[in-house]
């Protein structure tokens, strides 16, 4: 069967030989014309005069717009109808986008869009934490509070008081094409849109905003992106309805493509997060509760920031059961790039957070870190009990509260649907489950918890003792020179905390001639998803996966589709297109069933043969008989993921399908001379489910770990004093290099079933390794430990300079 | 202007602006969109392209690789990496089978590098791709494609004769770039265009007259005599790290780092040098060798040491019309040791780097010559910290009674790299690590393995 086969990416002989197309790449009519903005390169003022006298005379330029040239919505937000796509009035951020060139060639464009005279009555910027806070300045009325248990008695009472607060730096996603549009006017006012986008049902959305029609006029196709990683969940709105406005107003097609300092100038980044946290411990390494505060600097417009502070609260357990805690998150409004998606979406901050604590108090109890980890997991599936005594495991055999109706989410009228940033009302209808011993701090049960298995097995596959033992006899005899080994698990739960985004719809046409037509609403950014879903249509017809055609992703042919994010994508949409498969697969079937007088249960689809009452024909052959019976061979699939009920005000409900989970341990070596350092080992064991595809899973997984290590080292975003980004470009801002990977790197899949009912039993795997990147700065951290008694308090990212600073800690 | 040179095979006559880069002709002229921009400054190599002259073949950066730079020589993009007909070369194939692209948008830079590297029988795979970013794969699958394609035959088309041609009016020699060079005094010297590519990329500067130095052959050759070598001012990077390797493995070292193997291929030493940046990795190292840099305008040749050179930021000891001909070190100083700081290790530039070369003599230490770069407007001299140890036991306690010279010598920055407090320390730590180094303790974190 094709499903859990290590077949290539669908377009690897594209991208080997450099005929895979991205935006930039597609031809274009003749008389296309080209954009760039004009920049603002102040963080916050007002705009008191625009000359674009030089920019109109550039050579090659067609057209300037401002806002005032926009004939209908001037907005480009995915959530709060807060982000004019050009400035009015105002500026928010250096790098916020004024005016709009259009002119015959790229380079001329950009050209030009140096040439505005813009002044601007600067004022000073809320830039950091502390700033926004003194301001008030902040999304939402006051902080998003959830509590759990009693934290203030079990605070005082506990043995051990650990508090120390973490800052994490933000992460620039550099996908390395850059965001890109290019729109195509048609008959009747109508418009298409290329774009490389992860969401083209928001672009579709926007877009039609800004044309003042309908979303019937405006059709987005995105065969492929050149890596997205959230980034281009929201941040390609610009391009798009800029291209689209654009080319309405001039009648050609108009095209655009952010040179890389533009993109990272104007486009958001990861939520930078502080941390602050207070714990108590038993003596036995027990957490009794824990008190975090969560600030996070979202930027000037509200984008999708509530749902990622909402994630990081979400994860602020990861593989803990918390008695006790309570979870305060400021969301604080910035002069900054309005911070956005960057896979795991908060999540990876939220658990870093907790990871912080635990490595702390392993350091103030003199314990292992993982023996303490491990006293504190969940219970494991199928030994857990509820509060009766009674047996919560079997995964959705779980009790869990009942699902409300439909319709939770109210939102208002102008509002995209589509977009993790909705607005919703609270939902008074979600139920407070009864208190059971294994549940989240949201109150929902944990009935598929794995890692104390998988934490054993990778403990000794690592060799994680007699290495750590090993380290610390190496270190006494390395004056300068210090290793460490770190240990980080992760929880991650799976579906969109919008409930009604975790739906996703299909089209499959199976022609005459047994080759099949796929489509549906997730994206293919890299992580293989087109891929997964064809073999998941493959196995369901039972033919080769070369008999399906992967197509573009298209607003046309099926629409109101998700974000590809939250690392939905083969969830949704695998099962979306098995049932489109389905649905064909049964008419053929009942056709055939009734052609040859047997049971429909009778027909047989396998190795690209179908077979019915003893007779044996090919795919196409039955493909051809149904055609000539007149029997449709196309439909639409659907899905909605079962089960979820949410509100994300009071913090209650069930949010997710399942649990991903996985667990990594690294191994480093720090020079305590200048802080410089290396990764020497990684051991990752992830679980996946039943993989679709083990080698994509594989590829998500390393991958995964280098960009989640790069986040906590190398990746350092500065802005200076007046809140101009300094660090724009890849001379500036250092992505791991191939030297930078693990030069031992073991990674394993935990093949086991994912309890809860998805396709084929695969669970997602797109941000869940991201995660295992935290065990690199926890290998940093044993390191710098290992300079002193002193708790090193290092700091996120770990730079050379920042591991300096905790060696000098440590020596106290 | 008319520029003749080999595309994927084919003689190209190219008519194109001697500045536009490769990357806007392939792609807006040609139509060949499978080489792609990532960044457009040379820092990603989505761009690359291999070029073969009578040096061999390299990979190099089409996005700052300029037209004029062309003449004479062949390319071949990803569209020329496959057979003919259509057969995947060796690295493509084992980019599919170990699943070594999933957005697919840095693979043809990497295949293209993987192929330049299999052509010239290189095995240091992190070397051969330190110039090429992945974000989404991690680099694992990329590299053990690479080491699986490595033992296959170099397909035969890979092997390109470049054309005879030249770049029209570039000139042939240092006689010619003399004169040039005196009729235009503010013309613009191009090299290896690593950086200013960057000032037509990023900047859209009108860099004026210009003059491609590629045909100056008589300075591109490396003289080595008993007690010194002499580097052309055309020499790349890539060839002085060759030549300094067995002398000073420390050197080398730094000069693997400081650029990936496209830059290494493209920048030249001279350039380097006669930029002026404070923080340029090789005036550090080579000043701490006590270098000599030579100079020339019209027919007068002066020599400098290579520490005076440098007056203040921005500001150079050279006169209009005057051009940086080679730089000279001295061989056999074995104490000679380079550290560069930076906060990713390959292919980032330098918060701090210093160059040491400590002479002790029965146990004292008779002379020093330490210099930094990134710690002031200038690549700098440490004369207090010298001071400081010049006389004293070669000892532990005379590196910490020195260390407080540093902040005599240099009031250091603080910018995106680093604060000034960190440079300072590092700085003082890098004394402390030469001394250990020196003493044989192990101090470089690139020599542990798992």
């Amino acid at each position: 069967m094709s499903v859990a086969s290590p077949l290539p990416h669908d377009s690897a002989a594209l991208h080997v030989t450099g005929t895979a197309r991205y935006i930039d790449d597609l031809p274009v009519p003749a008389g296309t014309l080209h954009l760039a903005f004009g920049l603002s390169e102040v963080a916050c003022g007002a705009i008191t005069s625009v000359d674009l006298d030089a920019v109109r005379a550039a050579p090659g330029v067609v057209m300037v717009l401002t806002a005032d040239d926009l004939p209908f919505a001037n907005d480009v937000s995915p959530s709060n109808h807060d982000e004019p796509l050009l400035a009015v009035g105002r500026v928010h951020y250096a790098g916020q986008p004024i005016f709009a060139v259009v002119a015959d060639s790229h380079l001329n464009a950009r050209h030009a869009a140096r040439l505005g005279q813009i002044k601007i009555a600067a004022e000073t910027p809320i830039l950091t934490v502390e700033d926004a806070l003194a301001a008030n300045s902040r999304f939402e009325d006051g902080p998003r509070i959830w509590t759990k248990g009693d934290v203030g008695t079990a605070l005082s009472g506990a043995a051990h008081r650990i508090k120390g607060r973490i800052d994490m730096g933000g992460q620039e996603h550099f996908y390395l094409e850059g965001q890109a549009a290019l729109a195509l006017p048609q008959e009747g006012g109508d418009m298409t849109v290329h774009s490389s986008t992860q969401h083209p049902t928001e672009i579709q959305h926007k877009v039609a905003e800004a044309l003042g029609v309908p979303m019937h006029a405006v059709r987005v196709e995105v065969r492929r992106m050149g890596g997205g990683f959230g980034g281009k969940e929201s941040q390609g709105n610009a391009l798009a309805v800029a291209c689209a406005v654009a080319a309405r107003a001039t009648g050609r097609p108009c095209k655009m493509r952010y040179d890389r300092d533009d993109d990272m100038i104007v486009t958001g980044k990861r939520h930078d997060f502080r941390i602050d946290y207070d714990a108590g411990f038993d003596e036995g390494g027990r957490l009794l509760g824990v008190d975090f505060t969560q600030y996070t600097r979202c930027g000037w417009a509200m984008d999708l920031s509530l749902p990622v502070a909402d994630r990081a609260m979400l994860h602020s357990d990861n593989a803990y059961l918390l008695d006790a805690c309570r979870i305060t998150s400021h969301r604080l409004k910035t002069h900054t790039q309005s911070a956005t998606a960057f896979r795991g979406f908060g999540g990876p901050q939220g658990v870093l957070g907790i990871e912080r604590v635990m490595d702390h108090a392993a350091h103030v109890l003199g314990m292992d870190p993982v023996a303490l980890r491990r006293v504190n997991y969940y219970a494991p599936m199928n030994a857990a009990t509820d509060g009766a005594g009674g047996h919560v495991a079997g995964g959705l055999s779980a009790p869990r509260p009942a699902p409300p109706p439909e319709d939770i989410s109210k939102t208002e009228s102008e509002a995209d649907l589509t977009s993790r940033g909705a607005q919703t009302v609270a939902d008074d209808r979600v139920a407070v489950p009864e208190a059971a011993v294994n549940t989240t701090p949201y109150g929902m049960a944990v009935t598929d918890f794995i890692l104390d298995a998988m934490t054993e097995s990778l403990l000794a596959t690592s060799d994680y003792h007699a290495r750590k033992a090993a380290i610390a006899d190496w270190n006494a005899a390395n004056p300068l020179l210090k290793r460490g080994i770190g240990f980080s698990p992760v929880k991650f739960g799976v579906s969109f905390t919008l409930t009604h985004l975790n739906q996703a719809g299909a089209l499959v046409h199976v022609y005459q001639d047994g080759s099949v037509h796929l489509n549906h609403g997730g994206t293919e950014m890299g992580q293989g998803l087109f891929q997964k879903v064809a073999q998941v249509a493959a196995a369901r017809f039972g033919i080769d996966v070369a008999q399906v055609k992967i197509t573009a992703t298209d607003t046309g042919k099926v629409p109101n589709t998700s974000a590809t994010a939250a690392s939905s994508g083969a969830d949704l949409n695998g099962m979306a297109v098995a049932n489109a498969c389905d649905i064909i697969r049964a008419r053929i079937a009942e056709h055939l069933a009734d052609a040859h007088q047997t049971a429909v249960a009778d027909v047989q689809f396998a190795q690209g043969r179908v077979r019915v009452g003893g007779k044996d024909m090919s795919f196409a052959e039955a493909a051809m008989l149904a055609y000539q019976a007149r029997v449709s061979l196309s439909a639409t699939g659907f899905y909605k993921t079962p089960d979820l009920a949410w509100d994300r005000v009071k913090g209650q409900g069930r949010p997710f399908f399942y649990f991903a989970q996985g667990a990594a341990v690294t191994e480093v070596v720090i020079d305590t001379l200048t802080g410089e350092n290396r990764i020497l080992r990684c051991d990752i064991l992830h679980d996946a489910g039943d993989s679709l595809n083990p080698a994509l899973d594989l590829g998500q997984i390393e991958g995964g770990y280098v960009q989640g290590a790069g986040w906590l080292t190398t990746e350092e975003l500065i802005w200076d004093d007046k809140g101009r980004l300094r660090t724009h470009a890849p001379s500036t801002y250092k992505i791991p290099a191939c030297g930078d990977r693990p030069d031992v790197f073991n990674v394993a899949l935990w093949d086991q079933p994912n309890p809860a009912a998805t396709i084929y039993r695969s669970k997602a795997v797109g941000e869940p390794p991201f995660m295992h990147g935290i065990s690199a700065f926890a290998a940093l951290g044993d390191a710098v430990a290992a300079c002193g008694p002193v708790w090193p308090d290092l700091q996120a990212p770990a730079t050379p300079e920042a591991i300096l600073a905790a060696v000098k800690r440590a020596r106290g | 202007m008319d520029i003749t040179f080999l595309l994927n095979g084919e003689t190209v006559t190219a008519q194109a602006a001697p500045t536009v880069t490769l990357l806007d002709w392939l792609r807006t002229e040609r139509g060949l969109n499978g080489t792609k921009e990532g960044c457009n400054e040379g820092d990603c190599g989505a761009c690359t392209v291999m070029v073969t002259d009578a040096s061999g073949a390299r990979s190099l950066n089409a996005c700052i690789l300029f037209m004029g730079q062309l003449a004479g020589k062949a390319v071949r993009t990803v569209e020329g990496i496959a057979g003919p007909d259509g057969a995947l070369h060796p690295v493509q194939q084992a980019m599919v089978d170990h699943h070594g692209s999933q957005c697919g948008f840095c693979t043809p830079g990497f295949v293209v590098s993987m192929a330049t590297a299999h052509l010239n029988g290189r095995s240091d795979h992190d070397d051969q791709l330190a110039g090429n970013l992945c974000r989404c794969t991690g680099y694992a699958p990329i590299v053990r494609a690479a080491k699986a394609a490595a033992d296959a035959p170099v397909p035969v088309w890979m092997r390109d004769t470049a054309p005879d041609a030249k770049t029209p009016h570039a000139p042939t020699s240092a006689d010619d770039l003399a004169a040039w060079y005196l009729d235009h005094p503010n013309g613009t010297l191009i090299a290896g265009a690593t950086d200013v590519g960057l000032w037509v990329t990023k900047q859209f500067r009108d860099l004026g007259d210009v003059a491609f130095l590629h045909a100056c052959t008589d300075l591109q050759t490396i003289d080595v005599t008993d007690n010194a070598i002499r580097f052309g001012a055309g020499v790349t990077m890539t060839q002085v790290l060759d030549a300094v390797a067995a002398d000073y493995p420390s050197y080398a070292a730094m000069i693997r780092r400081y650029g990936s193997v496209q830059v290494r291929n493209a920048a030249t030493i001279g350039g380097n040098i006669a930029n002026g940046s404070p923080i340029g990795d090789n005036p550090p190292a080579l000043i701490a060798l006590g270098a000599t840099l030579h100079l020339r305008r019209g027919d007068a040749l002066r020599d400098v040491a290579l520490q005076d050179y440098f007056l203040a930021y921005g500001k150079q000891d050279r006169q209009p019309g005057e051009f940086v001909t080679g730089v000279t070190i001295p061989r056999g100083r074995d104490a000679h040791r380079v550290y560069k700081l930076s906060k990713r290790f390959d292919q980032d530039i330098s918060a701090v780097c210093g160059g040491f070369d400590v002479t002790v003599s029965d146990g004292n230490v008779t002379a020093a010559c330490i210099a930094f770069g990134g710690m002031a407007g200038v690549p700098k001299r440490a004369a207090a910290v010298e001071a400081a140890l010049i006389g004293q036991p070669w000892n532990a306690q005379t590196i910490a009674d020195a260390l407080p010279a540093f902040a005599a010598d240099f009031e250091p920055l603080s910018d995106m790299r680093a604060s000034a407090a960190y440079r300072l320390e590092a700085a003082q730590n890098m004394l402390q690590r030469y001394f250990a180094d020196l003493s044989g303790v192990s101090v470089n974190v690139r020599e542990v393995s798992a």
